[in-house]
């Protein structure tokens, strides 16, 4: 188990490692000029070549990946080329709500689902004709379009949670509560369309499988058989799901997060990436994939945990 | 190409696929007629016009600078749709010579473009696309191009896991050995298969890819002022609070072309699954079982009388003389099924009756035998008296008392409290009918707990005794052991003593060795036979083997279309059969495979 997770760390620092180096030199390809947009057209060429020399762009690309690289793995990305903040402090201010977000989009995805897909996989008849159209309507629209609709309902014309804002969780726990319900909500409707749609055709298959006949016949009551076997059967297929679920949620935050207005990691991808700001964009980039490597880590410790099969030495 | 041909037909026939198909084409003519449709400019404005609502030449109104609503959309969708269909082609270029070279020839290519693809897929789209318009400037076509390869891994995935599936399928090895080249085989034979596959996949990678890019024009990173229906929605959500119904038509716009591409996916599944169900799939063995002894319902006409005129009569034959012929009336108090009948709900409704009458007696210490072909109808019955018929299957008809108690019609609670602890159940695939997520020892624990009521610690003890009684030597060992960890004798062995856990009085073995090879067969039928002897079990063995028969029952029931032909006592039916349907059934069994097979050995080593 250690051992793996050791491997599989070791894999993902190799991961990034590959990732930084590539971004960092794509982003490096156009040749902005970046003491002279700083300082304006007025500024006289010694200012703007003292200004790019004191960010370190007067040096070669690679000698510039190295320096950053080696106070990257320190956990210090540097400041903003453009506004000057400190990047590590900027991202760990607004990491709290995209936790939010991310955290009750899982729960809410993982009971939601399960609850359906059981439901539907074992029920059949109403429930289940209903779980799948709301699969293909919850997976067919884009997650952005929902998000205006949940808007336009429920923010602008019910008026029930504000539409833009953000209270912080050790502000006011209500406050809390009222600005991070409609973001959540607009972000698991696709994912929990997503797992149920999973949960449920792995439910059918595991409930048609041979042991869960000989279960039957050895006087198990019928409940005792899908909460113990079937759930567990029919939970790794599930589990994967979710896992690349959070990746396409990383996607939905930048856009939820610029809709409600919350200062959270996504808003900020989009103020700080356009612009070209390269200490931001690859602070963003390495969190991300942090984030997509440890959900990814997790979910197969827990497959394993889950399908002997799949455990690993 | 007339398998095509029918499968479009089969799509427009679904309801989805055809109002999925006419929305989608309807999308797309409009926006390729679009200077034809509306001649405007779609950036002409006048700020007279701002917010204002329908009127003739402009049925949809004006946006907030006061241009017309129709005209952006058309012009937009050719924006939106176009980026897609670049996306597409890029993602489809990439995505499927790689999966098809990976997947056909494996190795180091394989493993290099593996690796990639998950770094391709660790990296969050909206992000690397915001990212790279850093880099590549503002125009959306060339973001769609870095789109295209961010949804590439979709292809390569699909088409390497199929390819690498039908690689090793016969006909790609007989059109090897016939000398055809690796381009033509992939050309032929491989790409019929991924085709279908991937003209799904091109549809839900098209919702996806539409998607992304109406986001991020959203977001407000395209170029000023080109139409998009993402751009459209992003300046009616910044009037949201002044005319929330600006959102109405791109919104209207983009959800209907994603759902449609969606629905249009599933329905064209749906129209392939079809066509895919006549061809035996893998799948088939199953449906088989259950279906299959539906279809001779034809040729089964002809053979009523034949069986019937060869049952009854024997009922005053020396048959009956020995008393164990059910039809002398009385009914043995352990099992006795009179006149069974088992139909099965078919999927176009209606029903189909699989078992016809079946009559069976088995006595405490007795081993009957219920043999016939597969599709006989033998393990229906097996399943009709353990009251575990597969979804869709019900007794129709008959009367089936297990000591002494009716359980046709008998509640499921009562009759649940009957398996088990009067009658168990030995399945015929030892492998497949361990639950793989837990170990053999909480298999065993588990229903005699819940069924005896005892303590953890009784239980345990009580599973590595009856591990020990069915002959595994390292009873701790194999209850610690998960069942992939275990051969397919101990398998066995391990459901037998399953079975035996909560002391029934009559076990139901449905093939309980076919899927063993010999030496253990034979090991296991000795154990069979050993507790049979021990605990005077009364057994129901289902099987094809007549071997089997000759060496265990004590009475035989023929079965055939699902009705029972012959019965009477072992040697009896073996060495003079009656019915024309068992003599054809030894002759094809016996001949050359010796009755007592090479298991007597280890059965005399057991007793």
């Amino acid at each position: 188990m250690l051992s793996f997770i050791a491997r599989r760390t070791a894999a993902g620092a190799v991961l990034l490692f590959v990732i930084s180096l590539l971004s960092y030199l794509l982003l490096s390809i156009p040749d902005v000029d970046v003491g002279r947009q700083l300082l304006g057209q007025g500024a006289s060429q010694d200012l703007v070549d003292a200004r790019n020399a004191a960010l370190g762009l007067d040096r070669p690309v690679l000698a510039q990946y190295l320096d950053w690289l080696a106070h990257a793995v320190r956990g210090d990305f540097g400041t903003s080329w453009f506004s000057g903040e400190n990047v590590t402090r900027a991202i760990a201010n607004r990491l709290p709500v995209t936790l939010s977000l991310m955290v009750g989009v899982t729960l809410v995805t993982a009971v939601l689902s399960f609850l359906l897909g059981v439901w539907a996989g074992v029920r059949r008849g109403a429930i289940d004709r209903f779980v799948q159209v709301f699969a293909v309507v919850g997976y067919a629209l884009p997650g952005f379009l929902v998000t205006l609709v949940i808007v336009l309902v429920f923010a602008v014309h019910l008026r029930w949670f504000p539409a833009i804002g953000y209270v912080g969780l050790t502000e006011s726990f209500t406050g809390w509560l009222s600005t991070v319900t409609l973001p959540v909500a607009a972000l698991s409707i696709g994912s929990v369309a997503g797992v149920s749609q999973q949960v449920r055709g792995s439910v059918i298959d595991v409930m048609r499988q041979d042991y869960v006949r000989t279960l039957r016949a050895r006087g198990l009551p019928p409940w005792r058989i899908v909460f113990r076997h079937v759930l567990r059967n029919a939970s790794a297929p599930a589990l994967a799901v979710l896992g690349m679920q959070f990746v396409s949620m990383l996607g939905g935050a930048v856009l939820v997060e610029q809709i409600f207005g919350l200062p959270g990691i996504g808003s900020m991808t989009v103020n700080y990436t356009t612009r070209g700001d390269i200490p931001v964009i690859m602070a963003l980039v390495m969190f991300s994939v942090i984030g997509v490597i440890v959900i990814n880590l997790i979910v197969d410790i827990l497959i394993g945990w889950l399908n002997p099969k799949a455990r690993i030495a | 190409m007339s398998e095509r041909t029918g499968t479009v037909r089969r799509l427009l026939r679904h309801p989805l696929g055809l109002v999925s198909a006419v929305v989608l084409a309807a999308i797309v003519l409009a926006v390729l007629l679009a200077p034809v449709l509306s001649p405007q400019d779609p950036n002409a404005s006048s700020l007279r016009d701002a917010f204002g609502g329908p009127s003739a030449g402009h049925p949809l109104g004006f946006d907030s600078a006061g241009r017309d609503i129709l005209t952006r959309l058309l012009y937009g969708g050719r924006n939106t749709l176009g980026g897609a269909v670049i996306a597409l082609a890029v993602a489809l270029l990439l995505g499927v010579p790689s999966g098809l070279l990976a997947g056909y020839y494996g190795g180091w290519f394989d493993s290099a473009a593996n690796w990639v693809v998950n770094l391709v897929m660790a990296l969050p789209a909206m992000v690397v696309l915001l990212a790279s318009r850093a880099i590549l400037g503002s125009t959306v076509w060339v973001l769609m191009v870095v789109l295209g390869f961010l949804v590439a891994p979709a292809f390569f995935r699909l088409v390497r896991g199929i390819v690498a599936s039908v690689r090793n399928e016969l006909y790609v090895d007989a059109a090897k050995v016939s000398g055809l080249r690796d381009p033509r085989i992939v050309a032929r034979h491989v790409l019929l298969v991924v085709r279908a596959p991937i003209i799904i996949q091109v549809a839900l990678v098209s919702g996806i890819a539409i998607g992304l890019q109406a986001g991020l024009e959203f977001l407000g990173v395209g170029s000023g002022d080109t139409p998009t229906w993402g751009a459209m929605l992003n300046e009616a959500f910044k009037n949201i609070q002044r005319a929330p119904s600006l959102m109405l038509w791109p919104g209207l716009a983009l959800g209907l072309t994603s759902g449609a591409l969606v629905l249009l996916a599933a329905a064209l599944r749906d129209a392939l699954e079809d066509r895919g169900t006549a061809p035996a799939g893998r799948r088939s063995r199953r449906r088989a079982r259950t279906a299959a002894p539906a279809a001779p319902a034809a040729p089964a006409a002809p053979a009523a009388p034949r069986s019937a005129d060869a049952g009854t009569p024997r009922t005053g034959t020396p048959r009956s003389a020995d008393g164990t012929s059910p039809e002398a009336g009385e009914r043995a108090e352990l099992l006795s099924v009179r006149d069974l009948a088992v139909s099965y709900v078919l999927p176009g409704g209606g029903t189909r009756e699989v078992v016809h009458g079946v009559d069976l007696d088995v006595r405490a210490g007795e081993i009957v035998g219920l043999v016939g072909e597969s599709g006989s109808g033998k393990t229906q019955t097996a399943f009709s008296i353990l009251g575990i018929l597969p979804e869709g299957g019900r007794v129709c008809r008959g009367s089936v008392t297990v000591g002494g108690e009716e359980i046709v019609g008998m509640p499921e609670r009562r009759h649940r409290a009957l398996r088990g602890d009067v009658v168990a159940y030995v399945p015929q695939e030892p492998m497949s009918n361990l639950d793989p997520a837990f170990t053999v020892g909480s298999q065993l624990v588990e229903p005699m707990r819940h069924k005896l009521r005892i303590s953890r610690a009784e239980a345990v003890r009580r599973a590595l005794d009856l591990l020990d009684q069915v002959e595994i030597a390292d009873p701790r060992r194999v209850f610690g052991s998960y069942p992939h960890e275990i051969s397919g004798g101990m398998a066995q062995r391990v459901l037998i003593a399953g079975a035996m856990s909560c002391d029934p009085r009559l076990l139901v073995a449905d093939e309980p060795t076919t899927a063993l090879d010999v030496v253990v067969q034979a090991e296991v039928l000795g154990l069979l036979r050993r507790l049979q002897k021990e605990r005077g079990l009364g057994v129901l063995l289902v099987t094809h083997n007549l071997g089997v028969v000759a060496d265990l029952c004590d009475r035989v029931a023929v079965m055939r279309e699902g009705r029972i032909v012959e019965t009477g006592t072992a040697e009896q039916v073996l060495h003079a059969p009656r019915h024309p349907y068992t003599q054809k059934l030894l002759g094809a069994v016996l001949d050359g495979v010796p009755a007592r097979g090479p298991w007597q050995p280890s059965n005399a080593e057991v007793v």
